[in-house]
């Protein structure tokens, strides 16, 4: 008993120590005054700031439309990238592209964006909208790939080779038997991806121009003071990653299952 | 019916894999049309490598492959009149039991399944004939499909899920989706191999008669010789990359050309031999009359002797006399290792049973004497349990 006990203070202190913050944000972003020390009573005027600020509405026009375009161009290419892989003779060759995609997955945020934007500069791409973009899909391509490629090795090898048998030239096998086995995996990737690209602050920062993402937004106001609007945006933004992965968490939950 | 009508004829064909290992070696071989003919083999022989090269699925490093007499080589699986049931069934689980069954005919040009019925007259009648055209199409379809379910008796299952068959019902559904293309040439890769006795047995009658009732050829895989003595009109029994025997399967049990096939093919006492001169052989430290010639004086041979076939009686009144030293019961009949004095070992089937321990004779007529040239040792590895 008392071990169990035991068990569930650590793990409530841990869950304390990780997600106080969050919740002492989230309780400000409602707080009437604009003190951070004493409690003027609930209030939604800060969201309501939020959206009629026409700064913020920008911002969100250009997360927006980074994480979806860029979600889309990774999606295609980690996808295609997972069938190729799966499809190489397993070797070193095949290692070596595993490895580099999780190498590009756990280097630190700092230097793919500055190696990023020194290769823009370098090559004389001039950074904005497009470069924020490129630099989008290279980080979130590896996050489609290894959703994906599970799904194809739970795939029974000789259904692509049955497909042939009865009639179906290659690229047709692809598009009715081997996508629709690994759509799941596709799905997952996509909202993975989706996901970093709304998180990702770092990269961003060092391959735009003048667009300013909501956490570029975040950034400048804490470097100005800050106020409680941006304590509202990190809320929404924060319940917006929440959801997404409760959703992916949820599919591959249940692609376990089936 | 033409019988000798040679469909698929393999020339020399070799298949070495990338990482040197040599799967067939020189196999000629040649399949008539309407033919149910069987791989048979240990696991590793090539019977697997075999049948996909001729589905397409793998190309023979050295020699022909003709198909009535064109060399189909270049030819890829989507284009061959050939359909596999593949060993794990390979079903589609993104589709129900009636789309996988249709799968085949949905990838057919739709003016072959249901021809136009006239040229459209205008641009609005062409509309039309298109829905009409349409809606024939699907009728044909459905009338096509439940024609097959019928065939493999699953009619009524078109809207089940294909995960929610058994082994058996999935097996069914995977013959039914190859047949539907109406094949030259049904290939099957050890199809009944995930299925228990009883319904394996069942399979195997049912497939001889659909065989028989489509009158397509079947190309069979198995490592089953139970199997392929059932069902086949030809066996063709391989061992390492290498074709051992082809035959009915009347001769490849009653006359094994070597000690593999005599080992793999049923059981049997292997005994070293001596061929005294034409119709006189020497195993067993005794002289048997034989039926067989042509062996040269004083050579090496093997004999084979089924056990079914060795004659027990009392001591004394046979060729050779021996001591019981084990009765297993096994059903039909006893099962019984007998040491003749010879030191040599027979295994014996009979009806009557001796007790263990006693003194036997063991004779055998020349006819159920075979003799076969001396090959290298099989080792006991080869053969499969």
């Amino acid at each position: 008993m008392v071990k169990k006990a035991f068990k569930r203070v650590y793990i409530a202190l841990i869950l304390l120590f990780l997600y106080a913050p969050i919740a002492v944000m989230i309780t400000l972003s409602f707080n009437a005054s604009k003190s951070r020390a004493s409690w003027g009573g609930f209030s939604m005027e800060w969201y309501a700031k939020l959206f009629n600020s026409p700064e913020i509405m920008n911002a969100l026009q250009v997360t927006l439309t980074v994480a979806v375009v860029a979600t889309i161009f990774a999606t295609i290419l980690g996808a295609l990238g997972a069938i190729g892989i799966h499809a190489m003779r397993k070797g070193w060759a095949s290692n070596m592209l595993m490895n580099l995609s999780h190498l590009s997955m756990t280097t630190p945020d700092i230097a793919t964006g500055v190696s990023l934007m020194l290769m823009f500069v370098f090559m004389k791409v001039p950074l904005g909208m497009g470069t924020m973009i490129m630099a989008h899909i290279a980080f979130d391509t590896p996050y489609v790939l290894f959703a994906v490629l599970p799904k194809l090795s739970q795939m029974s090898p000789s259904t692509y080779e049955a497909a042939l048998d009865l009639g179906c030239r290659p690229g047709k096998a692809l598009t009715k038997v081997i996508l629709p086995q690994i759509m799941p995996g596709i799905v997952t990737g996509a909202l993975l991806s989706f996901t970093m690209s709304l998180d990702d602050f770092v990269v961003s920062y060092f391959t735009s121009n003048t667009d300013q993402t909501l956490s570029m937004i975040v950034y400048s106001a804490a470097r100005r003071g800050i106020e409680p609007t941006i304590y509202a945006l990190s809320t929404l933004m924060f319940l917006a990653v929440l959801v997404l992965l409760i959703i992916i968490n949820k599919r591959t939950a249940l692609e376990d299952v089936m | 019916m033409v019988q000798d009508m040679r469909l698929i004829e393999l020339k020399g064909i070799s298949k070495s894999f990338d990482d040197g290992t040599e799967a067939l070696s020189n196999i000629d071989l040649y399949i008539r049309k309407c033919e149910f003919i069987t791989l048979l083999g240990p696991s590793g022989c090539g019977k697997t490598t075999m049948l996909r090269i001729i589905g397409g699925f793998e190309y023979a490093t050295t020699g022909q492959l003709l198909f009535e007499g064109k060399d189909i080589a270049a030819v890829p699986p989507y284009r061959r009149r050939v359909n596999t049931v593949f060993q794990k069934y390979a079903l589609f689980p993104h589709m129900n039991v009636f789309d996988n069954v249709a799968f085949g005919l949905t990838l057919k040009d739709a003016n072959e399944l249901v021809p136009e019925s006239r040229p459209a007259k205008n641009v609005i009648d062409g509309w039309i004939l298109k829905m009409k055209h349409k809606r024939a199409l699907k009728k044909e379809i459905e009338k096509r499909v439940s024609r097959m379910l019928k065939l493999v008796k699953m009619s009524g299952y078109e809207k089940r899920s294909v995960d929610a068959l058994s082994g058996g019902q999935q097996q069914r559904i995977a013959i039914a989706r190859a047949l539907i293309n109406e094949p030259e040439v049904l290939l099957l890769d050890e199809p009944l191999g995930a299925l228990d006795l009883k319904l394996r047995r069942e399979m195997q009658l049912e497939l001889k008669a659909m065989q028989q009732k489509l009158g397509i050829t079947f190309i069979y895989v198995t490592h089953d010789q139970e199997e392929a003595l059932t069902m086949s009109d030809t066996i063709v029994v391989m061992n390492s990359g290498r074709i051992q025997q082809i035959g009915d399967p009347k001769s490849i049990y009653d006359e094994p050309k070597n000690a593999f096939v005599a080992d793999f093919i049923g059981e049997s006492n292997i005994y070293d031999a001596r061929m005294i001169r034409d119709y006189r052989v020497e195993f067993c430290g005794t002289e048997f009359e034989c039926e067989d010639a042509g062996f040269g004086e004083n050579n090496p041979v093997d004999v084979v002797i089924r056990p079914e076939d060795w004659v027990v009686g009392n001591a004394g009144e046979g060729m050779a006399d021996g001591v019981v030293k084990s009765v297993i019961f096994k059903g039909v009949h006893y099962e019984m290792i007998i040491e003749l004095d010879s030191g040599d070992k027979c295994k014996v089937h009979s009806t009557v049973m001796q007790a263990e321990g006693s003194r036997v004779s063991l004779s055998v007529i020349p006819f159920n004497i075979h003799i076969m040239k001396k090959m290298q040792q099989v080792p006991p590895a080869a053969k499969e349990a």
